[in-house]
């Protein structure tokens, strides 16, 4: 035994890795530790439920569907689209003050922006301003590529189905209608606006897009989309950033404008007011539906029920689950004896 | 480039058809140097070749396939390198591997191409490479050279031209074999000149892998000379106690009986392995399913609302539904594709690697006596050395050391000897002093005092006793520098003869008709008048002496029933005393011989002598009238004592043994020994037990009795009458069935032979399987593989073949495991297995904890792949109801990259590699907790399906949660966190965190690694979502990061936070209820075991001692080979002193008579010391080695 060290070259390593020795933290499930975790879980659920749930009630929101299907609604006239410029006007009161700042969204149903051809449907290259992209743009963008061998700038479905209805608001007070200042500035991500998005640096702006036309269903050119704004104009308006930014599901609601300025900073007070919709966008070919949606925000963003009362359910569980758990120890008890 | 007198022609043998031998011409004229390649590639077709060869495997294969379908712009619905990355870095890194293997392979062919050689160039000897040598050229080989090539021996410094050769590594046997040359041959002698003038013609046989045998002739003149493997040296062989021998080369390289040996090893899967196969395939199954819904999905899509969407999303070419569905199949594919994630099988290859090293590293795998260390020779079936069922262990070597020791000894009814002295803390001061006997091996230890006293006293009996043990026997003695040194036949003798050489009765030296012996230091000179030769039969053996003082006697030794048939009447009272010793001698499991004598008269000595003359030259039945002689002469015998030598076990064999069975894992001894040898070992180890209902011995002579034996037992059994299975011959499986009591089966290789015959296997296995314990014996290395083939045909088990030696290597091939013991004689059991270790008893670590742990590990690892990725891919599958079927990914495309590759690849890696229920102290303890491996409880059909179905759920919960919290809402400033960046980056997160929290559960074992590992990963995953999400990459590459400012812009929102732990916790909860209440309600036995162990982290293992009875059997045995009488009174073994005498003898093959007299007199060799060349010559005495190695037990 003595020897053994001196001519033991094979000898493995004494080394905790080696050996399998590690020192290691062996957790295992038993009563100790699952029951009082299960209550601890469902107390401190129960706990962000509530919260959650009070503050989305908290919120308040005003929807309208203005599609115009179903013949009552005043939009019904532009449901068609016979018009080229139809104009509709929805009335609606609010009974108490909605709290500022209100933001103001369009919403649509239906509406696949999470398709996989649409979505890839663009060129960032393009939007992003390098002008290589103008004379050739992504083949993906087809069949929004190319018009008769120009290409399209911006290419592809995603700009080409920017969505084009319009709208103003007005405040009627002793019946005269007073335009409620709507605020489109920083609507979209300041990461779209900054950097994502960019003009093609060539002043005139409009000298960049030679040799180039708009997408099909676009009554202007890109360069023209806010001819007052030059920082809200071309590819980061914020109008086309947001329409951009590619919703997950088929119903979706996008930012308009915010309600902030002036005697509205608090929110929009109680009375009537009138929306005089610009309707350009056609839904009525896929059954989709179009609306818009007063509403303001909380700590946890917009309105959505169902974080809080989903906190409250497993929360609640956790705790029946604890007590269905702690009636098994008690009953079964794991047998302690070696 | 030499004279090329010599044809060498190969003729193939007559019944082999003319084809063959052309084709072997032209073969032959391609390669007849003695370059070897073993090596697969070389520099330039290292990357064609291996690539070609790793897309044969289905998954690479799959995988370009999913490369060429993700290239068509109309299908692929992720970027190629989602699948290249992935692709390259497996093909990468099994390249790598593939290519240190051929590297080391070029190597060891470099190294034996480029030995050097003598060879007979132009009239001279030249030294030059192998690889230059041809067929055909004369080489001179020198003493302890490797044999180059397959050499006729030509002639040899040596007298009769013998040569001396050591085929070690070709059939694992190191004792010296003999090869002679032909005389005309042999005339040559060393003279070059003679030498190069040889003109002769070789007709042989064509290259083939038989080791024994060859045929040819050689035409050297006019005469022709026939050739047979006496004159052959094969290459592998070493050349030893030769001066020079010439040869001349027939076959060369691959050629070589040696080369043709190395066949393609088969490739042994494991169980877990052809479960995934099918698994997968089933996976592959399931995947077109889904595709097919989607794409059914997809149509219905396509006509319900893509058709009205066609303003916004114009179809190309206007395609029709259809096409569009057929599209969308293709491209779900090609998303869907990572539920057979192609990672799998690398991370399943790095698992297994890593605890093949575990056991590579393992300090109490390693053997410090031989410096040897535990070695995974085969690093892909780890887990299935946590599943093992069935042991197939060889004897010698394997589970006894071959060395025998003269233990205890009743003499006169009078018992001497330490009771067990096995395992007590006798200390060498205890011992016996030897030193009033000079002449004494200082190696022998005996601990009983009294004799020692016994013999000075000069009690006559006592003197009898070890003058007949002197005597009586065939060993060979040799001085070699002033140093006595015993050469035994059997290591049974060999223990009996140092006996009575310490106790001052020395066995000198022989002449064919007298033994010299020292008593008590007095020469004396004993006539050798016979030796009544031992057989199988007579289980005896007597020699015939006259003494100095002219008495003549007879000493008989032998089995103590044999023995008590022949004696005198007036023995009667020491025979019941005798016996009563020999019952307890037997129930230790020592072997024993009874001793008698008879004082001859002369006059009938002569006239017997008459007669046994006349019997041995007689013509007809020679055998039998000797036989009766000799039963007429060994009558009336006087009783003297009884021997009981210990056959040593290996050190911890009955524990190792105790502890297997308590996992329920089932032993047969598969031995080439006697029966009595077997028997006597099954009881030392604990195979058999006294206390067992009964042992049956099935010994039968014919089919009939074979089966009549069998079957009587099946009556004995089977409560049931016949079993169902008898019935249909389709039923291709043997149930295991429940015995009362505990049985043992031994059967010898006659029976066997019988009872592996077709019409009988099953009668046999179901009666073997019903016994706790079978030992076959007298099998040959072909039973030894039948009967684990028939084991593995018809029961669905795990099978493992342990064997030291070159005989079991067919049985280590054949079994799911073979496991060769390493640091004895040859290599060959060791070359073809796939783990070695040194001792037998590393074997119960080597399942207990290496195999159960890495069975855990693995499925462990098994059931959390497959649940990672199918929870990954099934989002893909519900979100597709939400997307129009359109094959749009959940998750950012970057992450469907890394996901499999960082962000999960090293945690789950790391519970692989680290993981353990239980520490290997309460392994031992509890060896039930092996139950489960062979019982493939922790993944089969049922966990896969369990896991799916957990996956869908999870998968249910991680896309509805985010959907359902994320649907209408907004940011806290009013702007978008509903858009389909946000969602993915939520979802991937959600996902990463479930799938995190769930590993976190399925560990059981955190090391700092493994917490580095998970948490490390997780912020990997943030650190590499926010590089990539980042300004800087955008710019760099607009197209390929279009998530910029996603992470940014969600990850700040609390409702997005409290999405995630909504999920995650969501994901677990219902795990964590469900394996509570499981482990409340029918708690495992590893459940009970980690409560256990946590409960008490100290307690020391307890030892189990294993009480002994006497037993009412007679313990003989002898492992004795007939022959051996007449060898030492002829003079053949007197002619060259030098050699050792086992090299004189043409070896008696193991596998024939089950017993190699010299290859496994491993015990005594002519140096009387273990002729392990790694052991050490100060190693003490076997008595002491037992001692000294007492580890811990493990």
């Amino acid at each position: 035994m003595v020897k053994e060290e001196e001519d033991s070259s094979n000898r493995p390593d004494n080394t905790a890795f080696t050996q399998q020795r590690l020192p290691a933290w062996q957790p295992i499930l038993s009563a100790g530790i699952v029951i009082p975790g299960f209550v601890l879980i469902g107390l401190a659920f129960i706990g962000i439920g509530v919260g959650l749930f009070l503050t989305s009630r908290d919120i308040q929101v005003l929807e309208m569907d203005y599609t115009g299907a179903d013949g009552s609604s005043p939009c019904s006239v532009c449901y068609n689209l016979a018009d080229k410029n139809c104009v509709c006007t929805m009335s609606f009161s609010i009974d108490s003050l909605i709290k500022g700042p209100v933001f103001f969204y369009y919403g649509l149903t239906n509406y696949f922006q999470n398709q996989r051809r649409y979505g890839v449907s663009r060129d960032d290259k393009q939007l992003y301003g390098d002008t290589s992209n103008f004379a050739s743009p992504n083949s993906e963008c087809a069949p929004y590529q190319y018009i008769s061998n120009v290409p399209i700038v911006p290419c592809g479905s995603v700009a080409n189905s920017m969505f084009n209805d319009t709208f103003e608001l007005f405040k009627n007070v002793n019946g005269q209608s007073l335009p409620v200042p709507l605020d489109g500035k920083g609507i979209a991500w300041w990461t779209d606006y900054n950097v994502k998005f960019q003009n093609p640096n060539v002043t005139p702006l409009i000298n960049a897009f030679n040799g180039t036309v708009r997408p099909p269903f676009w009554s202007k050119n890109v360069y023209e989309l806010d001819t007052t704004d030059a920082s809200n104009n071309g590819f980061i308006n914020q109008d086309f950033l947001v329409w951009m930014r590619r919703a997950a599901l088929p119903d979706f609601r996008k930012l308009y404008r915010r309600i902030t300025d002036g005697d509205y900073s608090a929110g929009l007070p109680a009375g009537n007011y009138s929306l005089k919709i610009h309707y350009n966008y056609p839904v009525n070919g896929f059954g989709g539906k179009k609306k818009v949606v007063f509403s303001n925000v909380s700590w946890m963003g917009g309105k959505n029920e169902f974080l809080g009362i989903a906190y409250l359910v497993i929360g609640s569980l956790c705790v029946v689950m604890s007590v269905v758990m702690l009636i098994v120890y008690a009953k079964f008890k794991f047998p302690e004896d070696n | 480039m030499t004279n090329h007198s010599h044809i060498i022609t190969h003729h193939p043998p007559p019944e082999t058809d003319t084809q063959i031998q052309t084709r072997w011409e032209t073969y032959r004229l391609l390669i007849s140097t003695n370059a070897i390649k073993t090596s697969k590639y070389n520099f330039f077709t290292f990357l064609p070749l291996n690539l070609f060869e790793q897309f044969q495997r289905i998954a690479n294969a799959y995988f370009l396939v999913l490369l060429v379908l993700q290239v068509i712009p109309q299908i692929s619905s992720l970027s190629w390198f989602t699948t290249v990355v992935p692709l390259i870095l497996v093909l990468t890194v099994t390249a790598a591997k593939d290519a240190t293997d051929d590297i080391n392979r070029h190597r060891s062919d470099n190294q034996v191409n480029n030995r050097k050689v003598q060879v007979l160039i132009d009239r001279k000897l030249r030294s030059e490479r192998w690889m230059d040598v041809q067929v055909g050229d004369i080489i001179k080989l020198e003493n302890n050279q490797f044999v180059t090539a397959d050499l006729l021996l030509l002639s040899s410094s040596e007298p009769l031209n013998l040569v001396y050769i050591e085929t070690a590594e070709l059939d694992g046997e190191t004792n010296l074999k003999v090869r002679q040359a032909l005389p005309v041959t042999g005339e040559l002698g060393d003279d070059i000149e003679n030498l190069a003038n040889f003109n002769g013609e070789v007709r042989c046989e064509p290259p083939n892998n038989r080791l024994d045998r060859f045929t040819g002739t050689l035409s050297y003149g006019a005469q022709k000379y026939p050739l047979d493997n006496e004159k052959i040296l094969l290459r592998g062989c070493t050349l030893r106690n030769t001066g020079w021998c010439f040869g001349l080369v027939l076959f060369a390289g691959q050629e070589t009986k040696l080369m043709q040996n190395c066949g393609k090893s088969t490739f042994k899967r494991t169980s877990v392995d052809r479960l995934m196969n099918v698994l997968v395939l089933c996976i592959f199954g399931f995947l077109v399913f889904m595709c097919t819904i989607l794409a059914v999905g997809n149509y219905i899509w396509e006509i319900n609302k893509g058709s009205n969407f066609t303003v916004f999303l114009p179809r190309e070419n206007d395609n029709s539904a259809g096409f569009s569905a057929f599209l969308t199949f293709w491209s779900y594919i090609i998303i869907l594709n990572t539920v057979v994630p192609i990672s799998l099988y690398v991370s399943v290859e790095i698992i297994r690697l890593g605890n093949s090293f575990y056991i590579d590293w393992d300090r109490k795998m390693y053997y410090s006596r031989s410096d040897t260390p535990a070695e995974a020779r085969t690093t892909t079936l780890n887990e299935e050395l946590g599943q093992i069922k069935y042991i197939f262990s060889d004897k010698t070597g394997t589970l006894t050391q071959n060395i025998m020791i003269f233990n205890k000894c009743s003499i006169n009814g009078k018992s001497y000897g330490l009771p067990d002295v096995r395992g007590s803390l006798l200390q060498q001061k205890d011992a016996v002093d030897f030193s009033f006997n000079p002449l004494a091996d200082p190696r022998f230890v005996f601990y009983d005092h009294s004799l020692v006293e016994a013999v000075k006293l000069e009690n006559p009996e006592v003197h009898a006793f070890f003058r007949l043990l002197a005597l009586c026997h065939t060993v060979m003695a040799e001085e070699k520098k002033g140093e006595l040194l015993y050469q035994a036949q059997s290591p049974d003798e060999g223990a009996l003869v140092t006996a009575a050489r310490n106790f001052g009765f020395v066995f000198r030296s022989r002449t064919p008709d007298s033994i010299s012996i020292v008593e008590m230091g007095k020469q004396q000179s004993y006539q050798l008048l016979a030796i009544l030769d031992f057989n199988n039969v007579r289980k005896r053996m007597s020699v015939i002496v006259r003494s100095p003082e002219g008495k003549l006697c007879l000493y008989c030794k032998g089995a103590d029933t044999i023995v008590y048939e022949r004696l005198h009447q007036s023995c009667s009272k020491m025979m019941d005393v005798t016996t009563e010793h020999l019952n307890e001698f037997a129930g230790e499991g020592l072997r024993t011989l009874a001793l008698a004598y008879r004082e001859l008269d002369e006059d009938y000595f002569i006239q017997w002598k008459q007669r046994h003359h006349e019997a041995s030259i007689s013509l007809e039945d020679k055998d039998g009238k000797l036989d009766e002689l000799y039963e007429e002469i060994e009558k009336d015998l006087l009783l003297l004592g009884a021997t009981a030598i210990e056959d040593k076990l290996q050190d911890g064999v009955p524990h190792t043994i105790e502890q297997l069975s308590r996992a329920d894992i089932k032993i047969w001894v598969l031995t080439g020994d006697k029966q009595e040898t077997a028997e006597n070992i099954g009881y030392s180890c604990n195979l058999l037990r006294e206390e067992m209902n009964e042992v049956f011995i099935i010994s039968g002579n014919s089919s009939e009795d074979v089966r009549e034996e069998l079957r009587l037992e099946e009556v004995l059994k089977s409560n049931s009458g016949a079993s169902p299975e008898e019935t249909s011959e389709s039923v291709k499986l043997v149930k295991d069935e429940a015995v009362s009591g505990e049985y043992g089966l031994v059967i010898n290789g006659h029976s066997l032979a019988f009872a592996l015959e077709r019409s009988m296997e099953l009668d046999f296995l179901r009666t073997a399987c019903l016994c706790k314990s079978v030992i076959c014996c007298r099998v040959t290395p072909l039973q030894k593989a039948q009967v684990v083939e028939l084991v593995k045909k018809y029961k669905q088990v795990v099978t493992l073949a342990i064997g030291d030696g070159a005989n079991d290597v067919s049985m280590i091939k054949a079994a799911h495991i073979g496991v060769g013991i390493s640091g004895q004689e040859g290599m060959q059991a060791v070359l073809s297995s796939d783990y070695s270790f040194a001792q037998f008893r590393f074997l119960q670590r080597l399942l207990l904890v290496h195999g159960r742990w890495s069975y855990l590990r693995m499925c462990k690892f098994l059931r959390y792949f497959f649940y990672k990725n199918f929870t990954f891919t099934f989002v893909h599958f519900w979100f597709a109801f939400f997307c129009g079927f359109s094959a749009q990914t959940v998750y950012d495309e970057w992450f469907i990259t890394l996901y499999n590759l960082m962000y999960t690849a090293l945690p789950v890696l790391g519970m692989s590699l680290f993981d353990q229920d239980v520490n290997d102290v309460w392994s031992f303890q509890h060896p039930e907790l092996y139950v489960p491996g062979q019982r493939n409880l922790y993944f089969s059909r049922k966990a896969f399906f369990k896991c799916a179905i957990h996956s869908c759920y999870s998968s249910l919960v991680l896309f509805f949660i985010p959907y359902a919290a994320l649907s209408d809402t907004v940011r806290d400033d009013g702007s978008d966190v509903a858009d389909y960046q946000s969602f993915a980056l939520l979802t991937q997160t959600c996902l990463l965190f479930a799938v995190s929290i769930q590993l976190g559960l399925e560990m059981s074992y955190w090391t700092a690694v493994n917490t580095f590992f998970v948490l490390g990963s997780l912020v990997m995953y943030f650190a590499v979502t926010f590089t990539m999400y980042s300004n800087g990459m955008f710019l760099f590459l607009p197209s390929a990061f279009p998530f910029i400012g996603t992470a940014r812009n969600s990850l700040n929102q609390p409702s997005v936070w409290l999405t995630i732990l909504l999920t995650s916790i969501l994901c677990v909860l219902p795990v964590v209820t469900y394996r509570f209440l499981l482990t409340q309600l029918c708690p495992t036995v590893n459940d009970k075991v980690q409560k256990n162990q946590s409960l008490c982290r100290l307690v020391g293992l307890e030892e189990t001692r294993v009480g002994r009875r006497a037993s009412r059997r007679s313990g003989y045995a002898f492992s004795h080979a007939q022959g051996y009488g007449d060898l030492v009174t002829s003079n053949r073994f007197l002619r060259r002193p030098a050699v050792s005498l086992a090299s004189g003898f043409p070896p008696v093959g193991r596998t024939t008579t089950g017993f190699s007299p010299m290859g496994r007199s491993a015990g005594y060799s002519p140096t009387g010391r273990p002729q392990n060349s790694k052991v050490p010559d100060v190693e003490g005495t076997s008595l002491q080695m037992f001692r000294t190695i007492a580890d811990p037990p493990l």
